[in-house]
């Protein structure tokens, strides 16, 4: 290996890591809040890459449908056992927050296949769709057994990543797609060849970390997002919805994945189940954070990131069980260093 | 009865509460009106914890509650009633243990500032001044306090929402008597400053002399009630929770 072949892999270890960053803090996001280690995080990541791609082709992405369709779903459910009069008032707030964001999204993806050369419109409809994805899928599967154990909760995440995979093999096809990159502007480096695209990723990244770390560790909203994953009845004591909590970290993991969807798309070919692969290493990242703390997720997550892209130079038949495999370390420094997280829980 | 001239803040009319088909609390009727501490005593077991939670509609209940004057149709939200001026300390505090003491302060007044409002502040250092004890530790977590400090939190807490109408469970359960005097201090001057209190306690005699109305509850029903100074030289309860050693009656 030369230091041409080393800053390459650099660059590639960097903006995988970032990728995985993402990642891996909006699982840990949603786990502080919820509970819920949150698998389908990646099939939001694929979501987001695909509609891109099918909106550049032209075509309106199936999966506004699916939006649609769920928004109707939880108004339906919230209304359903409601005596009428009391539904009949509730309904015009309901139908504005769940039936009319995904009704907009799917104008906003009609404009964009209307208007092929507006990129911007293009990404605006994809956050606009993933997004609200989150908040749909927090309510339809996971708000009714809120207050399940870890397990039960993990095993329900399982089940809405398979359906979901199903739903992204449905609207997009088994073949991969890949969209048109935002920017072909690249520098040199010294030896290295810096695309835009790679660093638009890595500031992305850390502009979201640090907005994240902002909001749980400054704001009194982000503190009470937390208060709700420490303990449910204390929360709800200080006026804190659990629900209302729930569908908030689940809107903002779906934006995080909208946005990484978004910035991978033009780097690599996305096929209807890549998201997965992407969550599990982004998953290896959160553990070495302990599923609690953003920055050590950071450092884990650009970390998975070097092993992957050092075995894929030297062994790269067994790239992915090396980066696995490093779980198994950290699994143990974490259980010896550090105490069992959940001991709020058990209180 | 004719509410107008001496406010209710909760009126319960034959409540039911049942687990399953068991019925934790069987047909109780309480009032509570404005700048009153009522008290609801009775040894383990009888149902006060789930009769609180059910106020405090954290669990289903059958039977009419009026909250602040409120009928409606469908039973309230525990966040509607926190808005409304309503808190519950729990028997378990329900602190959030891994956060700082002044972090879970200032959870406390959470609705509130959703709401708008910006004096926070303030009540913070009014908490603190009513325990210095958590200036002292505002930095330390919550999980790694005494039992007698995690009940300041817990009231502390609990009074930065600015409550109209508190209803506390067991405050004295596992804390220390000089510790216990302290909490019934505090919450005669709660009273002072407009709180009404509705006080669960197994320690009667601690109870009986900071209440103003009181019930005696047994296996899901109240069996006693009267003026607190009442039921403190009432034979039956002086036998079953003051003993015999009962001193003379206390007076407000």
């Amino acid at each position: 290996m030369n230091l041409d072949i080393a800053l390459w892999l650099s660059q590639d270890a960097i903006t995988n890591g970032a990728v995985y960053a993402l990642l891996a803090i909006a699982l840990i996001l949603v786990y502080t809040v919820t509970r819920i280690i949150f698998v389908p995080q990646g099939e939001f990541i694929s979501f987001a890459a695909l509609s891109l791609a099918t909106l550049q082709a032209g075509e309106t992405p199936g999966a506004v449908y699916l939006l649609i369709a769920g928004g109707v779903l939880v108004v339906a459910l919230d209304t359903s056992g409601e005596p009428w009069d009391l539904a009949r008032q509730r309904l015009p707030g309901r139908l504005a927050r769940f039936v009319a964001p995904p009704l907009a999204a799917g104008a906003l993806a009609r404009l964009s296949v209307a208007r092929p050369d507006a990129l911007w419109l293009q990404i605006l409809a994809t956050l606009a769709i993933v997004t609200l994805m989150g908040p749909i899928v927090y309510r339809l599967a996971f708000q009714p057994i809120a207050d399940a154990s870890v397990l039960i909760l993990l095993i329900v995440a399982v089940a809405v990543h398979y359906v979901l995979t199903g739903m992204g093999l449905l609207f997009f096809g088994g073949e991969g797609l890949r969209s048109k990159p935002f920017s072909l502007l690249s520098f040199k480096l010294g030896a290295l060849n810096v695309t835009a695209q790679s660093l638009l990723i890595v500031i992305a990244s850390l502009a979201l970390i640090g907005a994240l770390w902002f909001l749980f560790e400054r704001t009194l909203y982000g503190k009470a997002l937390h208060a709700t994953a420490i303990n449910r009845v204390g929360a709800r004591l200080m006026g804190v919805s659990p629900n209302l909590s729930g569908q908030l970290s689940f809107t903002l993991a779906a934006f995080i994945a909208a946005v990484s969807g978004v910035l991978i798309a033009p780097i690599t070919t996305v096929y209807y189940d890549t998201g997965f692969l992407i969550s599990l290493k982004g998953f290896v990242g959160a553990t070495i954070g302990g599923m609690a703390s953003y920055p050590l997720a950071a450092a884990g997550s650009l970390l998975v990131g070097f092993l992957e892209a050092g075995s894929s130079f030297w062994w790269s038949a067994f790239k992915d069980p090396i980066v696995f495999t490093l779980i198994v370390p950290v699994l143990l420094w974490r259980s010896l260093s550090a105490p069992h997280s959940e001991k709020d829980d058990a209180q | 009865m004719n509410r107008r001239d001496s406010p209710a803040l909760l009126v319960a009319r034959d409540v039911t509460i049942s687990y399953g088909k068991v019925a934790a609390v069987r047909s109780v009727s309480l009032e509570i009106r404005a700048g009153e501490v009522v008290a609801i005593v009775g040894p383990n077991g009888a149902g006060k914890t789930t009769l609180l939670a059910g106020l405090m509609a954290l669990l289903p209940l059958q039977g009419e509650v009026r909250r602040f004057g409120a009928t409606s149709g469908i039973p309230p939200t525990v966040e509607q009633l926190v808005r409304a001026g309503m808190g519950l300390i729990p028997e378990r505090r329900e602190l959030f243990g891994s956060m700082s003491v002044e972090d879970n302060l200032r959870l406390g007044g959470f609705d509130r500032w959703r709401q708008g409002a910006r004096d926070g502040r303030s009540d913070l250092d009014g908490v603190f001044d009513l325990f210095p004890r958590l200036r002292e530790r505002r930095d330390q977590e919550a999980g790694t306090l005494s039992g007698g400090e995690r009940q300041m939190l817990a009231l502390g807490r609990a009074l930065m929402a600015h409550p109209k109408l508190l209803l506390l469970d067991e405050p004295s359960l596992g804390l220390a008597p000089l510790i216990i005097r302290e909490i019934f201090r505090i919450i005669d001057g709660l009273r002072a400053r407009g709180v009404s209190i509705l006080l669960v306690e197994q320690n009667a005699r601690a109870a009986l002399k900071v209440a103003d109305y009181a019930y005696v509850m047994e296996s899901g029903s109240f069996v006693i009630e009267g003026s607190a100074a009442a039921l403190a030289q009432d034979d039956r309860v002086i036998e079953a929770y003051l003993g015999v050693a009962a001193t003379t009656p206390p007076s407000n």
